[in-house]
């Protein structure tokens, strides 16, 4: 009876590591899968469109608000110093290094993570994977490491795009509102930015894209039942990609800046 | 003497404590048609899954053409399945491709047709199972349950395969499109010349497609011979399953209220 609770979280350690396991083998299949020809190039631009273009207007309004909220909030607080003039340098640093990547990761985890769970669960329970198996064409080329591929690639661009917005965003409050002079807001953004924030956001992006597509697809593609099984997956990924890319972001963030 | 096209040999599986295939031996000769039938939860399908791979056996043997595939490589894996078609019982077509992109799946994807020669293909396929070349153009989704499988099995005859598979065929269907399929089975295996393995538990089409019949009864053939016997099978589980009686030794595990 008393050890009940060491019962229990052995049980949990063994869980959580098989699970580790499972999505190690299930990622290093993948990558080596979508190493070896034939690569569907219409599968990966589809899904290029899908994550990249498609997330366009929902990354787009996170940045453009976060931009402007952190230029808001940055006056409020440097006021109180008498230090509004940092607001260019520390909107830019926070959008590119940070703001950026973490949260279009987490938009496009909400949004294609969820969508990759659904449609590959979906075709799970439908056997259409097996289908596929049986049509002489592998799961994991066809419809992994496409999915993979894309977002690696898409993400960073995204992140890029979303950079810019957020800049924009913090330069129309900073400007109209709190009545900047125009040129010297951007002299400044422009003067402060070295390549290490764009860069280590781009890196950010890179790993988030493949953490939200990985989930994705091994979430659906292990999924079992029907709907529920569906609706689970599609919970699972979201939720494990949202937590892998907070946990990935500070070891990165460590990496690059922890001196 | 020929070799088998298809060998079983001792295959069992489980999940978890569950022996679903507890020995199953059993040999198809080249051309042939076995109908396997059972009960709901038997274990048909994941015989048929065993024989293609999609489930690994823990133990037996599963020889195509006197070639062991239980463990083989992905390559070989890929080789091996060129021989085959499939048609599941949900259809399983790909929801986000058109009809004819469905049935010319396996030539471009797998034989690297063209896709326009694929498109031929398709159309031709789906022709030999009764469906005009509008159809091609249309999604899954927009099809009925007797067109869904018909697409289906146009796809699973389009790289015309050695060997076919059929799950469930007309399960879901009404007896009029039911026996449909059933020609377009029987037609389909007799001019691909194909060997095939059927699993159903509907008598009527196991006596329409089938040269021979097997009962899978708790993971074991209890019973195989051809089609004509199956009425004289002297198995009083063979007599109870294609008489559809509740009474007799097959118990169904139902919990009262």
């Amino acid at each position: 009876m008393t050890l009940a609770p060491l019962t229990l979280l052995g049980r949990m350690t063994l869980a959580f590591m098989a699970l580790v396991g499972s999505v190690t083998i299930f990622a290093s299949q993948a990558i080596v899968q979508g190493l070896r020809p034939p690569y569907y190039r219409q599968q990966i631009i589809r899904q290029m469109l899908e994550i990249g273009y498609y997330s366009l207007p929902v990354v787009g309004l996170t940045a453009i608000f976060t931009g402007m909220v952190l230029a808001l909030q940055s006056y409020t607080g440097f006021a109180r110093f008498s230090a509004e003039s940092a607001i260019p340098q520390v909107v830019v640093v926070s959008l590119t290094r940070e703001l950026g990547p973490v949260l279009a990761g987490l938009m496009v985890a909400g949004r294609v993570g969820a969508a990759m769970a659904a449609e590959i669960g979906t075709m799970r329970v439908t056997e259409q994977i097996d289908a596929l198996t049986t049509l002489s064409t592998d799961p994991f080329r066809y419809l992994v490491a496409p999915r993979l591929i894309a977002a690696v690639v898409s993400l960073p661009i995204l992140v890029l795009v979303a950079d810019l917005i957020g800049v924009l965003g913090g330069y129309l409050v900073a400007v109209y509102k709190l009545e900047f002079n125009d040129l010297t807001y951007l002299k400044n953004t422009i003067d402060y930015l070295q390549f290490e924030d764009v860069f280590s956001g781009v890196v950010k992006a890179a790993v988030f894209g493949f953490l939200i597509a990985l989930m994705g697809c091994y979430q659906g593609y292990h999924s079992k039942g029907g709907a529920q099984g569906v609706g689970a997956a599609t919970t699972a990924a979201v939720v494990s990609a949202s937590i892998l890319i907070l946990t990935f972001n500070y070891f990165l963030t460590e990496a690059f800046f922890a001196r | 003497m020929d070799a088998p096209k298809i060998s079983l040999k001792g295959v069992r599986k489980s999940f978890g404590p569950k022996t679903v295939l507890a020995g199953i031996d059993v040999d198809v000769g080249a051309g042939q048609s076995l109908v396997v039938i059972g009960g709901s939860g038997s274990g048909k399908s994941v015989l048929l899954k065993c024989i293609l791979g999609l489930l690994r056996p823990e133990a037996g043997s599963v020889r195509i053409d006197g070639e062991e595939t239980v463990g083989i490589n992905g390559t070989d894996r890929a080789r091996v399945m060129k021989k085959f078609g499939m048609l599941f019982q949900g259809g399983a077509l790909f929801d986000s491709l058109r009809v004819w992109q469905n049935v010319a799946f396996g030539p471009i994807q797998a034989d690297g047709v063209p896709p326009a020669k694929a498109k031929e293909i398709a159309l031709a396929k789906l022709a030999n199972v009764g469906l005009p070349p509008e159809v091609g153009e249309l999604f899954p989704a927009e099809l009925s349950g007797g067109m869904q499988k018909r697409v289906s099995l146009a796809r699973a005859i389009a790289r015309e395969p050695e060997i076919i598979f059929f799950d469930e065929p007309t399960t879901g269907l009404d007896p009029i499109m039911a026996d449909v399929i059933n020609d377009l089975i029987v037609k389909c295996v007799r001019e691909l010349g194909a060997t095939a393995i059927s699993i159903t538990h509907d008598m009527a089409s196991a006596r329409k497609i089938g040269d021979r019949i097997a009962m899978i009864y708790e993971g074991k053939l209890i019973w195989q011979g051809a089609t004509a016997d199956v009425d004289h099978s002297n198995s009083a589980y063979v007599d109870q399953f294609i008489h559809g009686r509740a009474e007799g030794p097959i118990k169904m595990q139902v919990k009262k209220l």
